[in-house]
């Protein structure tokens, strides 16, 4: 499959949809593996790296997963091929970097992807959308069996799956999800939250992982650590987790509903106004203010069939996306004027928020609710 | 008692701590005892900076005398959390046979070379691995071929355990058949 075939499609974690949608976006499990007794792909020398490369690239190709699969050397995408695959959580932004020596296999749905030779020799992906981190394991310990037929991985029994940084040794597995938390930084509840998850031992980060800034109210909560636990425990104690910020977040919902209406509406009610009328606009900019037009569709004040539209701008306004729409080279100002095109032409089709359908604080209201 | 509330430092154990650490890493306190001229030695000035899992992977080792290893990349924005830093601490001559991969070079990367570096290294990686986390031992999965090996030398061990007891006594009849069990059992294990 060419890369143009590729990217027309969503991915199906971007439909919008599966269970908790309104709060989890997506659920990503990924396993890190390497081959017994061959070098990282950090320390292997390059003649090495290739021949990993290309005895653990058929073999990928060969899963029945990967029917019609999408599969590339690194050194054969453009960079702005590689960006557009990173906004889509489809590689990571270390493996953005590499060239020769690396690739990546993926399924149409995008739901399977597998880096080979980024930090380890293996680091494969199932993306769901929603919450869905069971079905995400199964699907990714599913191909971590089949490879395990032919491959011999690096493996000990006091360690479990020997990986490149001693932090993923043992499982080699992080499962993470993707959630939407709008009221819980409108309350400014979100930093107790997060302290809370870190002192368990599992980590909150920005949306593009490790070391990356929360844009548009999104956080990423996965394990932290990989050894002593089993893969099973590490995804039921990281499920409980997720399913308690989600009641968080739908308290903290409910209480601007009743309590802090105006703060809320107002926070609505700009966000579609500036989205609408504004002719420049940074992508910071844009996920802050469609994050609240998502939770305007999520209380009812938009029609529920503004979600993938919104949603689908989360996506499509990102950088490479735009430049990817795009005929001749943007400058970074250009970007803005058409990014601010592309989010005016899509809400055109929307309505302005009724604020008056969704029952608040004045009790006079509350029959109307739902 | 001789004891007058006199702590000793935790790395020269001689002179006195001065500087007292304490940090808790998920949930775990650790603490530090360090007397001025070590806490300065080991960079001790801000202790937002380091982790005392650094300072304390290199006590008891060697007579390395290097300062522990900048600590990685620090993702910070958005409340974000970060691993302990990591030293090894294994003599700095030390080389993976099959990789050739050294203590300086993880210093460099905090990256192993190869699967065999956790052999290599595993004395100093024993206190890493335990900081960062939640156990020392893996209790996950465990490849399926593996697994079908480690059934079979069991089985193996308790039928040479039949087999020796067979011979001595003298029930020859039993022991040729137990041999030739094993024998296909072993052949199984080889393919």
């Amino acid at each position: 499959m060419k890369f143009s075939g590729l990217i027309a499609n969503p991915g199906e974690w971007m439909r919008a949809d599966g269970p908790h949608h309104d709060i989890v976006i997506s659920s990503r499990v990924r396993l890190a593996r390497n081959l017994s007794d061959l070098s990282f792909p950090g320390w292997a020398k390059k003649p090495e790296r290739i021949a990993i490369l290309e005895q653990l690239k058929p073999q990928v190709e060969a899963l029945p997963e990967m029917d019609d699969a999408f599969s590339e050397y690194l050194q054969d995408l453009s960079a702005l091929e590689k960006q557009v695959l990173v906004e889509r959580h489809l590689i990571s932004r270390e493996h953005a970097a590499k060239g020769m020596g690396s690739a990546v296999v993926m399924n149409r749905q995008q739901t399977l992807s597998i880096m080979i030779n980024e930090e380890d020799h293996l680091r494969m992906q199932a993306i769901r959308c929603g919450f869905q981190l069971k079905n995400a394991y199964k699907l990714i310990n599913k191909v971590d069996n089949a490879l395990e037929n032919t491959l011999e991985f690096a493996y000990n029994p006091q360690l479990g799956y020997l990986t490149a940084c001693p932090t993923n040794v043992g499982t080699g597995m992080r499962a993470s999800a993707m959630l939407h938390l709008p009221a819980l930084v409108l309350d400014e509840n979100i930093n107790k939250v997060i302290q809370a998850v870190n002192k368990i031992g599992l980590a909150v980060r920005g949306l593009y992982g490790e070391g990356t800034e929360a844009m548009g109210n999104l956080f990423q909560v996965s394990n932290q650590t990989t050894l002593g636990e089993k893969e099973e425990d590490i995804i039921n104690r990281l499920g409980k987790v997720i399913e308690q910020i989600i009641e968080h977040e739908r308290t903290a919902r409910e209480n601007l509903l009743q309590k802090k209406r105006t703060v809320l509406i107002d926070q609505v009610g700009r966000a579609y106004g500036i989205l609408s009328h504004a002719y420049s606009m940074n992508s910071k900019e844009a996920l802050n203010f469609l994050s609240f037009v998502r939770l305007g569709v999520d209380l009812g004040f938009f029609p529920a069939d503004f979600r993938l539209p919104a949603d689908e701008l989360f996506i499509e306004t990102q950088p490479a996306h735009l430049q990817k729409s795009s005929q001749q080279k943007l400058s970074a100002e250009e970007r803005d004027a058409l990014r601010a095109e592309i989010v005016r032409a899509k809400l055109r089709h929307f309505p302005a928020p009724d604020f008056e359908k969704v029952a608040g604080g004045k009790p006079e209201q509350d029959d109307t609710a739902q | 008692m001789p004891n007058q509330n006199i702590i000793l430092c935790d790395v020269c154990q001689s002179r006195d701590a001065e500087v007292f650490l304490t940090q808790i890493v998920e949930g775990k306190m650790q603490k530090v005892n360090l007397c001025k001229e070590c806490s300065k030695d080991r960079g001790v000035e801000d202790p937002t900076g380091f982790a005392l899992t650094e300072l304390l992977a290199g006590l008891g080792t060697s007579t390395e005398t290097e300062k522990p290893a900048p600590a990685q990349p620090a993702p910070a924005a958005g409340g974000t959390v970060s691993g302990p830093s990591m030293a090894l601490t294994t003599t700095s001559a030390t080389k993976c046979p099959v990789c050739g991969f050294s203590q300086a070079d993880f210093k460099k990367t905090g990256r192993l070379g190869c699967s065999t570096c956790y052999q290599t290294f595993s004395e100093s990686l024993g206190s890493l691995l335990k900081a960062m986390h939640k156990g020392t031992a893996h209790t996950g999965k465990m490849p399926a071929n593996m697994a079908r090996r480690r059934e079979i030398a069991e089985r193996l061990r308790g039928m040479q355990e039949e087999l020796k007891k067979a011979v001595e006594s003298e029930n020859y009849e039993n022991a040729a058949s137990l041999r030739d069990q094993i024998r296909k059992l072993a052949n199984q294990m080889e393919g």
